[in-house]
């Protein structure tokens, strides 16, 4: 047998919907796994912001993109004898089946550690999957392909209505629906025989029980189930849609059972040798089933399943690939006991997904079979009441649990049950509130009547609760049963107080009202075996439905806390993660004992090997102050997890906690818009013209004196959300209707805006308001794209030298004046060498990461060393002596946000992001376009290049295009303005043009390869041409552009290198 | 609101919860199991007569309880026709259920069968007593906790209790299979009858000798198997016949004690769906197979008495305890599990097939003769 001693691993790129963080928790686990056997590890993943790209976690680690042509230059580079696919999701797992199909492994004799190649294949092509558990007669989805209407009904015969009609090779569900009867199918094929010459027709299991069982194998045969978990939701909502509890909560043991077994004869036919995820369909008055699809791979539920568990499924399939048995490893948690066993819990998760899709214009906010969510929450507890409210809140989107929130207004709350929002759940308690019963609820929503009855309960609960009017009045029997339900404080108090201001006041004398009647939380142990065998674990989750800690306090001030990031939303990911297992690094690292908040399954920060206690909780005031109370720590960081933390510092400070840092009234100072802006002034620092007004009226006169464009947005809020750019009175108006809604208690702020100005961010770190270290990097895109969706060149490569000596000037003298001590960041403008400061956060910022790795100083281990108290020297070496560039790029996920507008703008879009080296700008610009899904184009480029401005940055590159014989198809103003600078271009017309050669024709025959398309005004939103060939672009999966500079610099880039010549190397060989 | 009351432990302490059961006070030994689902079965397998169930999951109730039918004989949903323990004690209860095929809730069945149940106990932290001190003897009380006396199950011959009276007869197979009946699980019956068998169901202390049989099956059963030495006696004479002999759980503790070893009282048990058990590795026949099976048992065979003719067959890869041993000539095995499951996973039914196998490679060899 051949010897392992290298080992390549493939990440999973950029954070994506559909797959994201859960990822970089595989892979890192992986790697432990990998190391801990001496075996020599490379990693290939461009997402700078992970901790698995992070030193010391992989010996060797490449930023380059997870495709075949890379990951073979890399293999024959490293030349390792195996390699692992099932670590990095999709993305590994289909680049691992090309390079196979190609023969790359036999080449480089590489062996497949793990699943074999053929297993994955055969899960993944339908075809062989059905024909797979045809073969031990296992039940899955089937559909029947017809051509003619006739065909269409003998199938629905066949299978029996209800049936779903898909048309074929249609997009976005073009002409798919369900069908009840002959004449409903009639109608529908009908339609849909419009759109498509072929029909797949299907059996449909609408409202049946989702199911999933996490199953282990190992090369002896020998097979677990880790977990099992039900969705609240009914089939019909994709399970990354679906609120989800694990274990199962309404199956008899014959049907959890009768799955399990079913999970165990499947992965053994397949030759899954790892992790396997098995999805059913359960019928909800029999014991039928349909498999949906297996997983040869871990995956999101398998993150949540170890989570929901302690059970490190990524970790131990990295062992069974090396051909342990399951029986050769230890459970880690109990560290006594065998690897092969099946958790036992005695307490129940929650999963509930975040979606963020107010951020895209024109996306739809039912939600259904695709995956639109940009993250999760787990919740634990000892009852469902307690865990749905919990996660609820844990979403942060304003919603305090399953009652209690602002009203939402639902026109139609009939038809908000059945077809289901992102705000489904909320609409279930306005249901109640409105008398419907539950089994009129579940009639309409298909949800088992027994999470209804559940949530009933919550709702019964309030009601009680809102028939007393002091704190002193509710009994006490009622309080202790409302924490036992989940509710918070707050909660509670707003039902008292009737929603009224009063509410937020005394919500601190309801805890202490509490305290003193003895009703506390308790913290409770996940030990994988239900308190069975004694267990060290440091695994922790509060409770009010017990009545003992499970572990001891010592009191001796010698433990730090870290609150974490919270859910994965669109402006805050992986990036923070990194940034909080840092900073548990080194304070463990420092000799103390660092202890993690957090409630993100899908973070390494929330593995129980990363700190010495995990508090798998809330990051609210009262569960930190719970926590705080029972930890009593030597001191609190709440800088290094994004906003949700920092916006703690306030309330945290006032209640006497010892936050590690910056002061919190420093903090304010900075996060607000008045004090900061007045600051400033004094400091003598420039800041774009801004006033917060209440009244239109004061805003047209505000409008009046900076002119248009102007910049609105809602203060106090995170990645600029409801933020907008208006160019003009109309859509000022309009925009602010939207706007006063997202937050009353905070008036509008306008400010000016500066078009054509480049923007500069300094990522810092300061002790006693001197700064330590710093990292200047510029965006490529000029100000009016969000910083977190602009690409980021690091370190500068066209800055003035006296910008630079500018913007470390205004740094020092903020930092000095806010008495700054850990991280922070700064955005700047610069046109010319006039600088203006639009933003500045004292914490860790999204391009932490990306700066560290890159300059290859820690930001967060200097950081957190100064937070701890250390003197820390600083570094001499400067970024300007850096012999290669750092590109940042952005990932977006368009695709799966059917018809939103693929535009960039003030407000944050993307959900992901890679980090590429080079040893030019142009080589790392290439290999962070690659990354995100860029390809560089074969033939034809289609231009429409928009404003005066932008055609004239693009120039150059189409100059270039022509030279190195692309086709430039062109709109008729870009193609006159080419003409007229002798650029040759092919005329396209527009959609709404009935001539041709026309631009939406060309992309549905893919006969483009590649989209710039600019939008000329900086609002986005409407139905013009632009947006119809921005969307068709997505759908047709042809790569976009919308921003003229940064197309600019791919198409430089891919025409100035050869491909085959750009250099491999791993990061350490960056110096 | 309901009741309260309060689960009284004989170390003095004491925790207090509410009522959705029978109201009656009861004693006997409190053990935790920890299985995620399978109420309904675990509550009525006789195996857990004399003791107080504590469920380490939290959420109890949630699917109600199926309707209670007897069809031929053996119950559709039940392990026995009676709920068996003692008591009942969980942390969160359904007091609504939803399930297709449920009848009543919990909390009716439990009135209807008299048995008391216990809800808002921190079961997490009765369990972790249990674990350090052993299991507990205690008592579920409504208004004084001497109410009742504590009482000591293992004193008392449980199996004599749950036993049947008198031989009963199920299927009509070719093969004859004898039951002895310690407090079987009805679907051990369920699990023999998918084969070609009938099957003579026969009292804990009956003396199956008499009667013409091609395999003996010893059944899963409560208590200190110590109170069953007149089936070790029978089993014993039995085994001169060479006739294959299988069993299950008490019937393993019995075979074992037939094959001249003792038993022990373990420290707290094991009850739960989760348990490892590997084939002992020594034995090579299907190399180190690993199962996770469903158990539930108070007592274990000490494996350093059993007889040089014996080996060891299955192991528990968590404390090592035996989890099932074999003869080393003759069709003689028993595993400490339950291969039957109902509740608990279902991996090791197998057993059953090599059972069914030895009765018709035991015919061959003696028709051969």
């Amino acid at each position: 047998m051949k010897i392992i001693e290298k080992v390549l691993l493939l990440g999973s790129g950029a954070l994506k919907i559909g797959e994201a963080g859960e990822f970089d928790y595989s892979g890192s686990q992986a790697l432990k796994a990998l190391k801990e056997e001496g075996i020599t590890t490379v990693l290939i993943n461009p997402n700078i912001a992970t901790v698995q790209t992070s030193e010391g976690v992989a010996d060797k680690i490449y930023f380059l993109p997870v495709t075949p042509f890379f990951v073979e230059k890399v293999i024959e580079k490293e030349r390792p004898d195996g390699i692992l696919l099932s670590f990095g999701g999709q993305t590994a797992l289909n680049c691992g089946v090309e390079l196979y199909r190609s023969g790359i492994f036999e080449k480089y004799n590489v062996k497949v550690l793990g699943t074999p190649v053929q297993s994955i294949i055969d899960t993944e092509d339908r075809e062989l999957f059905v024909h797979k558990l045809d073969e031990i007669g296992v039940k899955t989805i089937k559909s029947i392909a017809v051509e003619s209407i006739e065909d269409a009904h003998s199938a629905a015969e066949e299978l029996g209505f209800p049936v779903i009609v898909r048309a074929a090779y249609a997009l976005g569900g073009l002409g798919s629906g369900f069908c009840n009867d002959r004449d409903e199918l009639q109608a529908l094929a009908e339609k849909a025989f419009s759109y498509s010459n072929q029909l797949l027709i299907e059996k449909s299991l609408k409202g049946w029980k989702e199911i999933e069982y996490e199953v282990v194998r190992d090369r002896y045969d020998n097979c677990i189930t880790v977990c099992n978990m039900e969705n609240f939701d009914p089939l019909g909502i994709h399970t990354g849609e679906s609120i989800v509890v694990a274990p199962s909560q309404t199956l008899t043991n014959q049907e959890y059972h009768k799955l399990r077994e079913l999970a165990i004869r499947i992965i053994r036919h397949i030759g899954v040798v790892g992790e396997c995820n098995v999805q059913y369909a359960f019928d909800t008055v029999s014991e039928d089933y349909r498999v949906i699809e297996v997983n040869a791979r871990l995956s999101r539920s398998s993150a949540l399943a170890s989570k929901a568990t302690g059970y490190p499924l990524a970790f131990v399939a990295a062992k069974l690939a090396l051909d342990y048995g399951l029986n050769e490893l230890k459970n880690s948690v109990t560290k006594s006991t065998t690897a092969f066993f099946e958790p036992a819990l005695d307490y129940i998760v929650c999963k509930i997904p975040r979606w963020d899709l107010g951020k895209f214009h024109g996306v739809s906010h039912e939600i259904g079979s695709s995956m639109k969510s940009v993250g999760e929450v787990m919740s634990i507890g000892r009852s469902f009441e307690e865990v749905i409210q919990k996660g609820l809140r844990m979403i942060a989107q304003g919603m305090h649990g399953f009652v209690a929130n602002k009203e939402l207004e639902v026109a139609n709350i009939d038809r908000a049950l059945s077809e289901p929002t992102d705000k489904r759940i909320f609409v279930i308690a306005q249901a109640l509130a409105k008398g419907y019963t539950i089994e009129r609820i579940h009639d309409l929503t298909k949800i088992d009547l027994w999470f209804l009855q559940k949530l009933q309960n919550i709702y019964l609960c309030s009601g009680e609760i809102e028939k007393y009017n002091t704190i002193e009045e509710l009994p006490e029997n009622l309080l202790k049963k409302a924490k036992q339900k989940g509710f918070s404080d707050y909660q509670i108090t707003k039902l008292i107080f009737k929603n009224s201001d009063k509410a937020s006041e005394e919500k601190l004398n309801l805890r202490k009202h509490r305290k003193s009647l003895g009703i506390l939380p308790v913290v409770k142990q996940i030990d994988t075996l239900a308190a069975e065998y004694p267990a060290q674990t440091n695994y922790l989750y509060l409770t009010y439905n017990g009545s003992a800690n499970d572990v001891n306090y010592l009191g001796d001030k010698r433990s730090v806390i870290v609150l974490g990031s919270g859910a994965y939303r669109i402006g805050s990911s992986v990036e923070f993660d990194w940034c909080s297992v840092n900073a548990l690094n080194t304070i463990r690292e420092k000799g103390w004992r660092g202890v993690m908040i957090n409630y993100n399954p899908e973070t390494v920060s929330t593995d129980y090997d990363m700190c010495d206690r995990l508090y798998f909780d809330e990051l609210t005031q009262e569960r930190v102050m719970d926590i705080v109370e029972l930890e009593n720590p030597y001191g609190l960081i709440l800088s290094t997890g994004g906003q949700i933390p920092n916006n703690l510092a306030l309330t945290l400070d006032k209640a006497g906690v010892p936050i590690l840092g910056t002061s919190a009234a420093d903090i304010d100072n900075a996060e607000d818009r008045h004090k900061f802006s007045s600051m400033l002034d004094r400091l003598g620092i420039d800041q774009p013209r801004w006033k917060e007004l209440s009244s239109l009226k004061d805003i047209d006169r505000f409008v009046e004196e900076v002119g248009f464009p102007v910049l609105v947005r809602p203060s106090y809020v995170l990645s600029g959300a409801a933020m907008n750019v208006c160019s003009n009175p109309v859509e000022l108006e309009q925009f602010l209707k939207l706007a006063t809604n997202v937050s009353q208690k905070h008036p509008v702020v306008v400010s000016e805006f500066i078009e054509n100005a480049k923007e500069i961010e300094i990522d810092a770190v300061a002790n006693k308001g001197e700064i330590v270290t710093y990292a200047i990097s510029e965006h490529i895109e000029f100000a009016g794209v969000h910083s977190g969706d602009a690409t980021i060149q690091f370190p500068p490569q066209r800055l003035y030298v006296e910008t630079v000596r500018r913007i470390k000037r205004i740094t020092r003298a903020i930092a000095e004046s806010l008495q700054i001590t850990g991280p922070f960041n700064i955005q700047f403008l610069a046109k010319d060498n006039d600088i203006k400061v639009i933003e500045c956060n004292l914490r860790a910022s999204r391009s932490f990461p990306f700066v560290s790795k890159v300059l290859k100083r820690n930001f967060i281990e200097i950081a957190t060393r100064v937070m701890l108290g250390d003197e820390v020297e600083k570094p001499n070496k400067s970024e300007f002596d850096l012999d290669y560039v750092g590109i940042k790029a952005s990932q977006f996920s368009f695709s799966r946000l059917q018809k939103a507008d693929p535009v960039l703008g003030v407000d944050m879009a993307s959900t992901g992001e890679v980090g590429c080296l080079g040893d030019d700008y142009y080589e790392a610009v290439l290999k962070s376009m690659l990354s995100v899904g860029m390809r560089i184009p074969k033939k034809n480029v289609l231009i429409s290049s928009g404003t005066i401005r932008s055609k004239l940055d693009l120039l150059t590159a189409s100059r270039l295009l022509h030279e190195k014989g692309y086709t430039i198809y062109a709109s008729s103003g870009s193609h006159k303005f080419l003409s007229e600078n002798n650029v040759p271009s092919i005329l396209v017309y527009q959609p709404s043009e009935d001539l041709k050669p026309n631009a939406l024709e060309l992309i549905r025959e893919k006969q483009i390869d590649l989209v710039v398309n600019i939008p000329k005004n900086l609002t986005p939103g409407e139905l013009t041409n632009g947006y119809k060939i921005r969307r068709a672009a997505i759908d047709f999966n042809i790569p976009l552009f919308t921003n003229s500079r940064l197309a600019s610099a791919f198409i430089h880039a891919f025409c100035e290198m050869d491909l085959q010549n750009i250099p491999i190397k791993s990061w350490d060989e960056y110096k | 609101m309901d009741k309260k009351l309060t689960l009284v432990l004989e170390n003095g302490v004491n925790f207090d919860g509410f009522s959705f059961g029978y109201e009656k006070p009861v004693a006997g030994e409190v053990v935790f199991n920890t299985a995620m689902v399978g109420y309904p079965e675990s509550l009525t397998d006789p195996s857990y007569a004399g003791q107080i169930l504590a469920v380490t999951y939290p959420l109890v109730g949630n699917y109600g309880v199926p309707e209670d039918k007897i069809v031929d004989g053996l119950s559709e949903f039940y392990e026995s026709e009676k709920i068996q323990v003692t008591g009942l004690i969980i942390s969160e209860y359904s007091h609504q259920y939803s399930h297709w095929n449920a009848t009543k809730s919990l909390g009716e069945w439990l009135k209807e069968h008299q048995i008391p149940g216990i809800y808002g106990i921190d079961t997490r932290e009765l369990t972790k007593l249990i674990r350090e001190k052993g299991s507990l003897k205690g008592k579920i009380v409504f208004n004084s906790p001497d109410e009742i006396d504590f009482s000591d199950p293992s004193k008392e011959n449980q199996v004599a209790k749950v036993s049947c009276e008198e031989v009963l007869r199920y299927g009509n197979g070719s093969k004859t299979v004898v039951l002895v009946d310690c407090g079987v699980k009805h679907n051990i019956l369920r699990c023999l009858l998918r084969y070609d068998v009938n099957i003579v169901r026969v009292p804990w202390n009956y003396d199956f000798n008499t009667l013409e049989y091609d395999g003996l099956f010893i059944s899963n059963g409560p208590g200190d198997p110590e109170h069953c030495e007149i089936t070790v006696r029978n089993i014993r004479k039995a085994m001169e016949t060479g006739k294959p002999i299988c069993g299950i759980c008490m019937g393993n503790q019995l075979l074992a004690k037939a094959g001249g070893a003792s038993t022990y009282k373990l420290k707290y048990g094991h009850r739960g769906h989760n348990q490892p058990v590997q084939e002992n590795p020594a034995y090579g026949e299907t190399g180190a197979k690993c199962f996770i099976t469903s158990q539930n048992h108070g007592y274990a065979v000490d494996i350093k008495t059993l007889g040089e003719d014996w080996e060891e067959l299955f192991i528990n890869m968590n404390d090592g305890t035996n989890e099932g041993i074999r003869h080393k000539t003759k069709p003689f095995f028993s595993a400490q599990f339950h291969p039957e499951a109902a509740s608990g996973p279902t991996d090791t039914r197998f057993l059953f097939d090599k059972f069914i196998e030895s009765i018709e490679k035991h015919e061959t060899s003696t028709q051969k003769k």
